[in-house]
């Protein structure tokens, strides 16, 4: 299961890129790994405003649709359109194929995530 | 034992003492002891075939059937010709005693024909997507309100007041109930009050949907276009619950700009069957596909190659979804899809556009000879497909008494759910009423006004 | 005829009819005289054209490829899939049941008034409920119902707002909480301990003043028979909650127990399940809710009652929940059920539960040396097996493909979701223990093929009109209707 250093971590399986104010978000190869082949990503409207532990997507796969929780407060600023024609871009590279970019509201909400070493800590836990 | 149950004594005592049983009490030994039913359930003595049979027959012969009489009954349920072929393909056994189509290896049969019916839902409607089918038209209203709460994120239904009663009282039970609100939209001459309309649509920024209904349940033909044009561009879906033979002369909801039709699919070659089972549809644009809930077919490829049917968008499923399913529908009507299916494809083009035709041009000649003499007034003043409502000099439930003592089915009392609409009747003429009938309808209902006429002051 | 691989639609011909209609006799008008010319549509309708033989061919064809009850064995569990009586459909098509309108004046319809009326009162003797409707279309509907009026008896008492949870075993079938989220409640999983019966210190502590109820089936889906089900019901009951029976596993209990006696309070049947009435590929069934007296004010309208000797449609009920369906239910279904009742008795049903409960255990007690048994206790009428152990990356899934090889259809797999691998048989009552053996031998078969010829397994089904198909882009790239500018 590949965990890449230099990025935050949720519980869910969602991993957070900070680029200035920026976050870029996407799921883990664990989360991918788990759903099996992805069919559809339902994207949220680029300018809604949603709150930390919000349900931002959902990713479906033929045996599952799984809800993607916000880590981090903001407003959508982009949506990463090439998922809708190409969903399966998240199981073959599930940390290049970002789902949104979010305006963060508050940066220090980056402060109640996992770094890569606690997130493989907490992946052993589960398992 | 008994003919459904293949297992002999011998049997059961062979199985018994291969398990290191004595008797079949061992098997519920778990259950406590004060559970255990005392003294057999109290039901009568089992009947043999034969008696079944006479039972059966007997309770049967205490209904008067459409046979008995001529019927001019609609409001929700409607005396159409079925072709003798849909009786015929729907009872073979591979069709109605097949499961679910969960393993599409073994239930092509199945796949294919909802695949085709999903095809003809689609052509009659005008719109991209529909699924297996729902359980009525009135529960396919509802997941339609539900649909467009879910993707709005609004939580205010507008319905007409010319909607199906019956479908205006189920949505009303499940929006209660789900936390929804609906707005009654009022009626002016018998249609949508489409001046109350748009005020309401400026007022309420939390409208999720709109529901009007074309033919209404009086029968006639709603402007659907100026409601296409009134929703025209809002975020507010317009839901448009239709005929499904008048769809093949009247405009089709996609060319209104309807975002989702829903209807009872029941006129479509199933019988009236006392109200069910009976089959809802519900047809979508392509941007809410994914929404759509229930059984979806769809076409693939299996590993050869070959074209395949399958099951598919079964992620927003409850058995998989569970809670966070949009819907908890799992079954479908299959056969009366099937039957539907049948229907169409039997009938054709051609066929339903000629049902159509001779619906309308039958109901008219029935409305010309009913209102010439004045005797029965119309009670709106409006187009109509295939059911009119008049207004008469008498209680209409005498007027259906003495169309009984005729062998006519009378038209529906309008006053059950309309109080301000005494002594009105809504008539139904379908394709299978021939002139004669009409005529007795006509001069039956004629005589009774002038019977009890000359009694009034 | 199985390898028949026509759409309908490209069947069409111009110019084929399958109809006949008589001439209209009425006088005429020009349609635009009695419509207006912008109502009517000019779009085609494209349907096929064509004849009442490609009709009859066509549908007779693709008949050939469905495995059906009346071909063979379907042990699939919680489905119930016995057989279903010609007989009763025989009387569903008697011109005064099919032909008869639902608005038709009551004097016109005591016969289907009367059979609804009787089969209410079987239904509420079966279950120990004390009132039966039969306006829900499905299983799925009744607990939708059956979940309404749980909400509405908490609403009267002024509690609906704090009451906002359901409690689900986490072996329920996915219509529980389906249901009970389409209806805004919290759904609350709770544990079953190793025996497979639901964790008494677990319930106990998720129970309390916010909880609506709890949905339990009894025998639950692993097919065993709760023991403490009193137990359950009493803490359920003592934290202000009601307790909702799903009836699908009824098939073990007939004429045994009765849920009323185990103190549920509402409860819904499959009549297409325990007694008889076809699957259809899919549909029509019917559920019907029971409930105990004091919620009965809370059945959906109208409710069947008998007066004297007369029987009449009852909207009298101001406390009514409203109408979940159109009209009346599923007459022509129930009118089956009703049928099956009468055929089989009181002794007859009871024989019905316990053929069905010997007929699992004589499957289980031959399969579980060969495959797994997470749970080794007596079971009712179906039990759940655990796959094998992963022989050559052999799943569950190839041992269901390679079953219809040996024309089985495949037992429900996957399925409750705290089996891993599950592989859930019920038998039914209606098959015989020759069927029995033969299954037992080919699923102990497949288990030789697993370890010798995995490749056979992974590849299964080798016979069938189309093989394993791809369910991926069918999800991907639906393609749920036909057109003609698609190429096949």
């Amino acid at each position: 299961m590949e965990i890449k250093k230099g990025l935050y971590y949720t519980e869910e399986h969602e991993w957070v890129r900070v680029s200035g104010n920026t976050a870029y978000i996407g799921i883990t190869d664990y989360a991918q790994d788990a759903m099996g082949d992805i069919v559809y990503v339902e994207l949220p409207e680029v300018g809604d405003t949603l709150k930390a532990g919000d349900v931002f997507s959902v990713i479906e796969s033929v045996k599952a649709a799984s809800d993607i929780y916000l880590p981090v407060s903001g407003t959508v600023l982009k949506v990463n359109t090439e998922l809708e024609d190409s969903p399966e871009m998240i199981n073959e590279d599930p940390y290049g194929s970002w789902i949104i970019a979010v305006d963060m509201l508050d940066d220090t909400e980056l402060d109640q995530l996992m770094d890569a070493a606690a997130y493989k800590e907490y992946l052993s836990e589960e398992n | 034992m008994h003919r459904y149950i293949p297992g002999t004594e011998a049997d059961l005592a062979r199985m018994l003492d291969k398990l290191g049983l004595t008797s079949s009490e061992d098997l519920f030994g778990d259950v406590p002891g004060e559970l255990m039913l005392k003294g057999g359930l109290d039901l009568p003595e089992a009947l043999s075939e034969q008696e079944l049979v006479r039972k059966m027959k007997a309770l049967s012969r205490k209904n008067s059937s459409l046979d008995d009489l001529v019927c001019f009954l609609g409001a929700g349920a409607y005396d159409h010709y079925i072709p003798a072929v849909v009786g015929q393909l729907v009872s073979r056994s591979e069709f109605y005693t097949s499961y679910t189509p969960y393993q599409p290896e073994i239930s092509q049969g199945t796949l294919q024909a909802i695949f085709e019916y999903q095809t003809m839902i689609c052509n009659l409607t005008g719109m991209d997507a529909t699924n297996a089918s729902m359980y009525d038209g009135a529960t396919a209203c509802v997941e339609a309100a539900k649909m467009a709460v879910d993707s709005t994120r609004r939580n205010t239904i507008a319905v007409s007041k010319t909607v199906n009663p019956e479908v205006r009282k189920v949505l009303g039970t499940y929006m209660d109930l789900c936390g929804f609100k609906i707005i009654e939209i009022d009626m002016d001459n018998g249609v949508t009050d489409l001046v109350r309309l748009k005020e309401l649509l400026a007022g309420n920024s939390d409208l999720a949907a709109v529901i009007v209904q074309s033919p209404n349940f009086f029968g006639i033909v709603e402007d659907m276009d100026a409601v296409g044009e009134l929703l025209n561009g809002s975020k507010t879906l317009f839901i448009s619950y239709v005929d499904p033979i008048s769809l093949a002369i009247l405009k089709k909801p996609s060319e209104y700009g309807a975002d989702i039709a829903i209807g009872e699919g029941q006129p479509l070659g199933n019988s009236l069957n006392f109200g069910g089972p009976y089959v809802g549809f519900l047809a979508t644009c392509e941007k809410l596909m994914r929404r759509l809930p229930g059984r979806i077919v769809g076409q693939t490829k299996d590993i050869d190659g070959k074209r395949a049917f399958v099951l598919t968008l079964q992620a927003r499923e409850q058995h998989i979804r569970r809670s966070r399913a949009s819907s908890n529908i799992c079954s479908n009507q299959g056969l009366n899809a099937l039957a539907a299916a049948i229907y169409m494809a039997t009938m054709g083009e051609h066929g339903l556009k000629e049902v159509a035709t001779q619906c309308v041009q039958k109901a008219h000649y029935a409305y010309r000879k009913l209102t010439e003499s004045g005797v029965y007034k119309p009670l709106f003043d409006k187009p109509f497909f295939m059911e009119f409502a008049v207004i008469g000099p008498v209680e209409p439930a005498v007027v259906n008494n003495d169309l009984l003592g005729a062998g006519i089915l009378g038209g529906y009392q309008l006053y059950r759910d309309y109080p301000e609409y005494r002594n009105s009747l809504l008539i139904c003429v379908t394709e299978k009423r021939t002139k004669a009938e009409i005529d007795k309808l006509v001069e039956t209902m004629l005589s009774t006004a002038a019977k009890e006429g000359s009694g009034m002051a | 005829m199985r390898a028949y691989d026509k759409l309908i639609f490209e069947l069409s011909r111009e110019g084929r009819r399958a109809y006949s209609l008589p001439k209209c006799d009425v006088d005429t008008l020009p349609i635009d005289e009695l419509i207006p010319k912008e109502f009517i549509g000019t779009a085609p309708l494209n349907m096929p054209e064509v004849s009442e033989v490609d009709i009859v061919r066509h549908y007779t064809n693709l008949s050939s490829k469905n495995y059906c009850v009346d071909t063979g064995f379907y042990p699939l569990g919680s489905c119930t899939m016995k057989y279903n009586p010609k007989i009763n459909e025989v009387v569903a098509s008697y011109e005064g049941f099919m032909n008869i309108h639902p608005l038709q004046p009551e004097e016109t319809v005591q016969g289907a008034l009367e059979v609804m009326y009787e089969l209410r009162k079987a239904l509420e003797e079966i279950t120990g409920m004390y009132e039966v409707t039969l306006q829900p279309a499905a299983g799925a509907h009744g607990e939708l119902t059956g979940l309404m009026i749980m909400k509405a008896y908490h609403r009267e008492r002024g509690e609906d707002a704090k009451r906002t949870k359901i409690i689900v075993p986490d072996s329920a079938h996915g219509t529980n909480p389906a249901s009970a989220a389409v209806l805004g409640f919290e759904v609350i999983e709770v544990e079953s301990n190793e025996h497979g019966d639901v964790d008494i210190e677990k319930l106990r502590k998720v129970l309390g003043d916010d909880v609506a109820g709890m949905m339990l089936t009894n025998p639950n889906t692993l097919g065993l028979f709760e023991p403490n089900i009193k137990e359950i019901c009493d803490l359920v009951h003592a934290a202000g909650g009601l307790m909702y029976y799903d009836g699908a596993n009824a098939n073990a209990i007939l004429g045994i127990t009765r849920p009323g006696d185990m103190g549920f309070d509402i409860i819904h049947l499959n009549l297409h399940k325990t007694f008889s009435t076809p699957h259809g590929g899919g549909g029509p069934g019917s559920g019907p809710v029971g409930v105990r007296k004091d919620l009965a004010k809370f059945l959906p309208v109208p409710v069947v009652e008998k007066h004297g000797d007369k029987y009449t449609l009852n909207y009298d009920r101001p406390h009514s929940i409203g109408k979940v369906k159109s009209f009346y239910g599923h007459f022509a279904v129930c009118l089956k059920a009703y049928a099956y009742i009468l055929s089989m008795g009181a002794e007859g049903l009871r024989n019905v539960s316990i053929n069905a409960v010997i007929n699992a255990n004589y499957l289980m007690n031959a399969l579980k040396g060969t495959y797994k048994l997470p749970i080794d206790r007596m079971c009712k009428h179906e039990f759940v097996l655990g796959g094998l152990e992963n022989e050559n990356g052999v799943t569950t899934m190839d041992i269901a493909k390679r079953l219809i090889d040996y024309g089985f259809h495949p037992p429900t797999v996957y399925f409750p979701l705290t089996i891993n691998d599950a592989i859930m048989i019920e038998p039914t009552e209606t098959e015989s223990v020759d069927t029995l053996d033969a299954f037992v031998s080919a699923m102990l078969k497949i288990t030789e093929e697993a370890k010798t010829s995995p490749e056979l397994l992974k590849e299964a089904p080798h016979n069938t009109p189309v093989r394993r198909v791809d369910e991926v882009t069918a999800a991907r790239n639906p393609i749920i209707r036909f057109s003609k500018t698609d190429v096949s």
